[in-house]
């Protein structure tokens, strides 16, 4: 996707397996930085599967994958720094308070609770969040919690950040406020963001996308030579000409 | 966002301070936790009180206990009992921080301790480090309300010597606790390693009953419980608590720690372990 800069995330002929069943097949694909790469697919499609592969969960079993050219299975901590990540399923600790979340997540990166400190206000102000700082993550709405989320994946400084389903249950407003703040990010700091989702209304005109099904890749490119190369009107056409399968949209 | 330091690039590897950062934040974060889950504390505090002041109570006219070391003298059943109450203190604890990493994972907070950019080996060992402290606490506040019943070492150096004992038992069924949570998938099961891991062992040991006993009923059931590593874990407490060393007891106590780490950290590695075959 990007033939100058090195990539922020390079995923190559990865292929992983659960005893018989084939989660990825030959997967490659790769996020530059400052861009916002859609990862498309449905559910069972092996998007958790990567996600877990590139964090570093379980490795796998072929292929390579590197974060800023550090491969994430013989470099792990220096592939793992560059990464932030939010995961799909809440990881807040709710009896606990919002600064002292990211207190702990930074204390998992080396980072002291002095610089601690003044880095989670400077990230829970991005997120405008800053007034929430004392309270328990326990008192916070969904939408809330994942904006603390994000505010805690930047906190070690990322360059890349994965972003596994957020906007999974949240309402219409917070949805688009994530997608905002993310969005405002990939602008602003040339952050490179991996978005994976199954919802078609969150693929932007000016986004990569990678279409995964199955296990695997039909297509990986800019939105609009994704929907060209596949004789589609729009990026819903698109994949459901790829994949055969309905795309899911939200009202 | 440049104050938080985005685009700069951060220096190879990872500094002293930087691993010690790490294992003061996961140990402080299991004290948080233990202070805001008061019932946690109080049921690890109800439990061997229990033990102590209705099991023992019934049983001292029971059971006999001859003059064996580390006494020098006959001791009401009550003392006897304390060190195996100790050790179950940190038993259950040692399960419980593992049935909370089962329970993390499931949450995603494991996820997000795993993801650590820090060698693996070092955020479990941190992980297990926090349980073993936590464990202590625990066992000291059982002292110290053991000791309005006047169940104490015979001199106060031995609230200090038993304290490396403690922590070592302490670090070593955290590990057995960690080793078990890798190999659960699923919370449900927990229950079942509770009957089948914490009973068992409790009961094959040395906490409640001296072996000689075990041995004049069941010579089987006598060899089961000399091979308990939770017997030795008992032995290793009740002899630093009379400011004696039993180096048998260390030796077993010192050896199970090692090789229940190694095996979690095997069990949590990548490439080899059990979550690439059970794909969570």
């Amino acid at each position: 996707m990007n033939g100058t800069t090195e990539a922020a995330l390079t995923v190559e002929r990865v292929s992983h397996s659960y005893g018989q069943r084939k989660a990825l097949d030959e997967v490659s694909f790769s996020v530059a930085p400052g861009s916002f790469t859609v990862l498309l697919g449905l559910n069972g499609a092996g998007k958790s599967t990567l996600f877990s592969l590139v964090t570093r969960l379980f490795a796998a079993r072929k292929g390579r994958i590197a974060i800023f050219g550090h491969d994430v299975a013989r470099e792990p901590g220096e592939a793992l720094r560059r990464l932030g990540v939010v995961f799909q399923a809440r990881t807040l600790d709710l009896d606990l308070s919002v600064m002292q979340n990211l207190a702990y997540h930074a204390a998992l990166h080396g980072i002291g609770p002095t610089e601690a400190a003044r880095r989670g206000l400077v990230a829970l102000e991005r997120v405008a969040m800053a007034d929430r700082a004392r309270d328990k993550a326990r008192a916070l709405s969904g939408g809330q919690m994942r904006r603390v989320e994000i505010a805690r994946a930047l906190l070690h400084g990322p360059r890349l950040m994965l972003l596994d389903e957020p906007t999974v249950g949240l309402d219409i407003k917070a949805r688009a406020d994530i997608i905002g703040h993310v969005r405002s990010l990939v602008r602003n700091e040339n952050l490179g963001v991996l978005w994976t989702t199954h919802l078609i209304d969150e693929v932007g005109d000016a986004d990569d996308v990678v279409v995964l099904h199955q296990g695997k890749v039909l297509a990986a490119g800019p939105a609009a030579a994704v929907i060209a190369n596949a004789g589609a009107r729009n990026i819903g056409d698109a994949f459901t000409r790829l994949t055969g399968a309905r795309a899911e949209a939200t009202a | 966002m440049t104050e938080i330091g985005i685009k700069s690039e951060p220096a190879a590897g990872f500094t002293l301070r930087q691993y010690l950062v790490c294992l003061y934040g996961v140990v402080w974060r299991e004290a948080l936790r233990f202070v805001h889950q008061r019932e946690r504390f109080v049921s690890a505090l109800v439990r061997p009180l229990v033990w102590l002041f209705i099991f023992a109570a019934g049983f001292r006219q029971v059971l006999g206990i001859s003059i064996i070391p580390p006494y020098d003298t006959y001791v009401l059943y009550e003392v006897y009992i304390t060190p195996g109450l100790m050790a179950m203190i940190q038993l259950f604890n040692g399960m419980q921080s593992s049935l909370s990493m089962v329970y993390d994972r499931e949450m995603g907070n494991m996820r997000t301790m795993l993801v650590s950019p820090l060698p693996r080996w070092f955020v479990l060992t941190s992980k297990l480090a926090a349980g073993a402290a936590v464990s202590v606490l625990q066992v000291y506040a059982y002292l110290a309300i053991a000791w309005f019943w006047e169940i104490e070492p015979p001199t106060p150096l031995g609230y200090l010597t038993v304290l490396p004992a403690l922590i070592l038992v302490g670090l070593m069924l955290g590990a057995l606790g960690m080793l078990l949570s890798s190999l659960i998938r699923q919370l449900e099961n927990f229950a079942g390693v509770m009957n089948f891991v914490i009973f068992p062992m409790f009961f094959a040991s040395s906490a409640l009953y001296p072996l000689w006993r075990v041995q004049e009923s069941s010579p089987l059931l006598y060899w089961v419980c000399q091979a308990n590593p939770f017997t030795h874990a008992v032995e290793l407490i009740r002899f630093s608590f009379y400011e004696k060393f039993d180096p048998l007891a260390f030796g077993v106590v010192f050896g199970c720690a090692v090789v229940f780490l190694g095996g979690a950290i095997v069990a949590y590695d990548p490439a080899r372990g059990m979550l690439v075959r059970k794909g969570q």
